[in-house]
């Protein structure tokens, strides 16, 4: 008999493909209701921090330098309160072998997979997690196919895609590029099903766990370096896992103390999945679009149950403009001599201006960097922005219109990172696991768990349950 | 254009017409349809437009329309934009010059 390969046929086959692609048995640490066993399923599904360490380190990736940005720390303190303005500094984590902190995920995937059997792996990714799984795949020996979201029905594509197609190309993978929409999902679950492939995905315990080294080694370099942890580490934030792997990784090394903060770039009005507003957006990641709907519902990615859960450890979350991100992007390359993608230039517009809150003493730390080449570069996304009808023009961020305007501040003084109301993205969290799980009634291991999930407390966990009438 | 058996081409195919198309995709994504493109290559001679069979290079078989013989990366630096030259200009002018804290 052959298979039921319609839309809706598929899908109902989603969690027996899932569980053969992943050899996960998520149902070990459900509870049945809200709570799920978080840790358990870190501790028995991922790695230790020095076997990832090991993994990594047998392919060359991890163990990346820090930089100081002395000039970008200057610029800030003149634009500072006097005694104010952190020193600024990055992980450039653009030395890995695929160009990327992604590479530390991808090393701990491809290394599962191939100790598990598989032949091949498979992800769905139009980011540098493509170019890393690839690159693995190599390594390791294994086939690879990748899964774009890439071209409008236009048949015209984001750039910064596109280069990442010819990236994963040149190391060997397959890619499959689609046009916008969420059915990616439907072409990534034929695929996994036709070839037998192991699933990597972005938001496996092992995946996640792979970031953890990033946060351990910066700690460790801090300390070695300077005497002392940082006091603030920007997170570029989509998919939330970048967050959930530095964070666990410091507080591995005991750097508990440490601010997390997660930084986005701000796309409010673009719809993600609408083919006419693809091409209106210069960022591919790093932005609202995917780091909002995340933070409010994790689990709704490629597993059953994410563990990119960024709620749980992040203290702050703002956004900054894409005008803002282009500014220090060239004015990372102009005063400090480094040309690096967008991913980490979204942290650092936003450490920019946190910084100018600190006192001169502290330190504040972009903990990731990308490369940057042919379409990803600037230079290629503003070109292709104004070729889409965008305005782009120098002026105050603030009156940015995503997929209108890109407005490049006229002055550095006007870059500002915004704060989201965190208790805000807490309680819709909170609602969004009560109205997507069809709740009614709560169980104690439920409250402690939101308490956990969203890092707030039992009392404010109970108002937002009673304000719902949940008891 | 006629691409000789074994050439690395490009091929294209409809995934999702627009009537099959996921229920939550919005208005006008639901226009139009799921559109896929794979390389690979080509099992017979052919014609662009032609319907052929490709080994992609991990040894899968697809099928779909002849689109491009030997595909081509054509992504590229963009085209000039001159407002990124004064970023660097600026920023130089002002940590060398008397700017102070406000």
């Amino acid at each position: 008999m052959s298979k039921d390969m319609s839309y809706q046929g598929l899908m109902a086959r989603r969690n027996e493909i899932m569980k053969q692609a992943v050899g996960i048995d998520y149902a070990i640490f459900e509870s049945g209701s809200i709570a799920f066993d978080y840790e358990k399923m870190m501790r028995e599904t991922g790695y230790t921090l020095e076997e990832m360490q090991k993994i990594q380190g047998a392919t060359g990736v991890g163990n990346t330098p820090i930089l100081e940005l002395k000039n970008l720390t200057a610029l800030a303190r003149k634009m500072a309160p006097k005694g104010k303005g952190a020193r600024i500094f990055i992980k450039d984590e653009a030395s890995n072998p695929s160009g990327s902190f992604k590479a530390r995920r991808a090393a701990n995937a491809v290394y599962h997979a191939k100790k598990l059997g598989y032949k091949g792996v498979i992800a769905a990714t139009s980011g540098n997690y493509g170019a890393a799984v690839a690159s693995q795949a190599a390594m390791h020996g294994l086939k690879c196919i990748i899964v774009q979201e890439c071209y409008d029905s236009r048949g015209v594509g984001q750039p910064e895609i596109i280069e990442k197609a010819r990236k994963c190309e040149a190391y060997g993978a397959e890619v499959v590029q689609l046009t916008v929409g969420p059915e990616l999902f439907y072409t990534f679950l034929k695929l996994l099903e036709e070839t037998g492939y192991f699933n990597a995905s972005l938001y496996t315990p092992f995946g996640i766990a792979g970031v953890e080294t990033l946060g351990y080694e910066l700690a460790m370099q801090f300390r070695e370096r300077i005497g002392k942890d940082p006091d603030v580490v920007v997170c570029t934030n989509a998919g939330g896992g970048n967050l959930t792997g530095t964070a666990r990784g410091l507080i591995k090394a005991g750097a508990e103390s440490v601010s997390v903060v997660g930084a986005s770039v701000n796309l409010q009005g673009l719809h993600m999945a609408s083919d006419e507003q693809f091409n209106r957006k210069s960022f591919t990641t790093g932005h609202t679009g995917f780091g909002m709907p995340f933070s409010t519902w994790p689990d709704r990615s490629d597993v059953p149950r994410s563990a990119a859960r960024p709620l749980r450890y992040m203290d702050r979350y703002v956004t900054v403009s894409q005008g803002e991100v282009f500014y220090m992007t060239e004015a990372l390359a102009q005063l400090e001599g480094l040309e690096r993608g967008p991913a980490g230039n979204t942290s650092l517009a936003a450490a920019f201006s946190i910084a100018q809150e600190l006192d001169e003493e502290q330190i504040i730390v972009v903990q990731e960097t990308e490369y940057t080449g042919a379409g990803k570069h600037i230079q290629a996304q503003l070109s292709f922005a104004r070729e889409n009808g965008i305005e782009i023009r120098f002026g105050n961020p603030e009156e940015e219109i995503p997929g209108t305007s890109i407005i490049l501040p006229e002055h550095p003084r006007l870059i500002k990172a915004r704060d989201f109301d965190m208790n805000k993205i807490r309680k819709s969290y909170i609602k969004n696991c009560l109205e997507i799980r069809e709740i009614e009634k709560i169980t104690e291991a439920d409250i402690e768990f939101l308490v956990q999930e969203t890092k707030s407390s039992y009392d404010f966990v109970k108002e937002v349950l009673k304000e719902r009438n949940i008891e | 254009m006629k691409a000789k058996r074994g050439d690395w081409v490009k091929i294209y195919n409809i995934v999702l017409t627009s009537e099959e198309r996921a229920p939550q995709v919005p208005e006008d994504t639901r226009k139009v349809p799921l559109e896929s493109w794979v390389k690979g290559f080509i099992q017979t001679d052919a014609e662009i437009g032609q319907s052929v069979e490709v080994i992609t290079i991990t040894g899968r078989s697809v099928e779909g329309e002849l689109v491009e013989i030997h595909p081509a990366y054509t992504h590229n630096y963009g085209k000039f934009v001159p407002e990124l030259l004064q970023i660097g200009l600026q920023a130089r002018a002002i940590l060398a010059g008397g700017e102070v804290h406000e």
